[in-house]
């Protein structure tokens, strides 16, 4: 389980791209609940990555479609160092 | 279940498109009267958006070239460049480019798409890391699938960015930055010394492809690095000859010692037929051609200069502040008008590109058009003015 700190912190950078201002749930899908394009899902990866001073690199994407497994997959990097 | 099914979004949106004269993605250009005009629907049309920058596509060397190499060596040689794909024109194309370049080695790849297929595929091995800008074209994303590095992105042109992440990546662990010269949607040109130098700074080989800025940039042509004075920190420039070479192939040349095995591990050079000699020999004859063309190229950039500062006079919303390079890039409100404005001007006799997400950053919407240096002053002129009467036609407010 992510921990909430970092979904908060992901809800923050996820508010701007939130047009139709649906409510943000750890389930919540970038593509079909949120409909982000994949370029748009990429530049706020790049912001995940700035607040968190790591990398979540590209290949990983494929498997990132909910909010909890890009926090799933911060807290994970963040642990390894 | 119907594999296609999933595809219905992609039907059900271009379904959703007014156009009602013509569609931009199944244009046909019937015939063809020369570098900057041909017959499309019947109407002669000014071409304003190939990618044929150099105008060589008849250059008269070049179809002499390939004509002679067709009738000497057949229309094609059935084989991989590693088995019976290899002629003399191939080694004699790879020594023009290597001498252009001014460097020791040229790989000569099938395609462009295939350059960077084949570059990146292999040098980003599984404990590897490749660093990209985010509007690198899709040929570098797809070699990054290809191959078995991990992919760091960064911000488009953004060296700060860029220099964060390289700080993240373990000192020694085997680094490639790929960056392109010019980018072809917005034809705004990269900060190249900068994201460089810093590459260098951490230690990573580096990659440059220059497709959209060889022929016209810097003093020989050789692209956006010559033009800035850092092809020194450039391990690997790619580039193709779909372009301002007007045929059809892609390179990469490289001063590296051990270049040459790269011959052995690169998959998409590998399992591919080679260049058909007649192409060979006219990508060879027009390169030549192209290394004495100073004056193509300052017309070419006159031209640039000319549509650039007459639609922004004209009051069109502008992509880049000025003419970076001869792709003129023009945001259109939103997908309603830029369909009309697009399907208009093809009305009016003027073909441009019509550029949508995800092709294009940011969500934007664009008409990308692009001279050539075969365009004269008034045919420039002649757009500019088929723009304004197409914008008062649909609508557009400029």
């Amino acid at each position: 389980m992510a921990k909430t700190a970092t979904l908060e912190l992901i809800y923050g950078l996820i508010g701007p791209l939130n047009k139709k201002n649906i409510d943000l749930t750890p389930a919540t899908t970038f593509a079909a609940n949120l409909e982000l394009d994949s370029l748009t899902v990429m530049d706020l990866v790049a912001d995940i990555e700035d607040d968190f001073d790591i990398i979540l690199p590209l290949n990983m994407l494929p498997d990132l479609e909910t909010i909890e497994q890009v926090a799933d997959a911060v807290d994970t990097i963040v642990a390894k160092g | 279940m119907d594999l296609l099914d999933k595809f219905d979004n992609i039907t059900d949106l271009r379904a959703s498109l007014p156009f009602e004269k013509a569609d931009p993605f199944k244009v046909v250009i019937e015939e063809v009267i020369s570098e900057t005009e041909a017959i499309i629907g019947g109407r002669r049309t000014i071409l304003a958006g190939t990618n044929n920058y150099m105008g060589m596509t008849f250059n008269e060397e070049a179809i002499e070239a390939a004509k002679k190499a067709l009738d000497d060596f057949g229309t094609g040689t059935t084989g991989s460049r590693v088995l019976n794909g290899t002629y003399g024109g191939h080694k004699a194309l790879e020594a023009t480019i290597a001498d252009f370049y001014d460097m020791n080695e040229c790989m000569v790849f099938s395609t462009g798409y295939q350059a960077n297929l084949g570059m990146i595929s292999a040098l980003g091995g599984k404990d590897d890391f490749v660093i990209i800008d985010a509007d690198c074209h899709a040929s570098i994303y797809d070699g990054c699938a290809m191959g078995n590095a991990t992919i760091v992105r960064f911000k488009h042109n953004n060296v700060a960015q860029m220099e964060r992440r390289l700080k993240r990546l373990p000192a020694d662990a085997g680094k490639l930055v790929v960056v392109e010269g010019m980018y072809s949607m917005l034809g705004d040109a990269a900060p190249l010394k900068e994201l460089l130098e810093v590459a260098k700074q951490y230690g990573c080989m580096t990659l440059v492809d220059e497709a959209h800025s060889m022929g016209f940039c810097g003093e020989n042509g050789r692209g956006i690095a010559e033009e800035l004075g850092v092809e020194h920190l450039a391990d690997f420039i790619v580039g193709t000859f779909s372009k301002s070479v007007g045929t059809m192939g892609g390179f990469a040349v490289s001063n590296h010692p051990k270049f040459d095995v790269l011959r052995f591990v690169s998959r998409p050079y590998i399992f591919t037929a080679s260049l058909p000699p007649s192409v060979v020999a006219s990508a060879t004859a027009s390169i030549k051609a192209i290394s004495r063309s100073g004056n193509r190229r300052a017309h070419l950039w006159e031209n640039a200069r000319q549509l650039h500062s007459g639609l922004k006079q004209a009051g069109f919303a502008m992509c880049t502040e000025t003419a970076e390079s001869p792709i003129i890039a023009v945001h259109l409100p939103d997908v309603m008008i830029g369909t009309k404005f697009w399907e208009q001007l093809l009305m009016e006799g003027v073909y441009t590109n019509m550029a949508a997400p995800p092709a294009t950053p940011a969500g934007m919407f664009l008409l990308r058009i692009s001279v050539c240096a075969q365009h004269t002053s008034q045919q420039v002129a002649e757009i500019i003015a088929r723009f304004k009467r197409t914008a008062e036609k649909v609508g557009l407010k400029v």
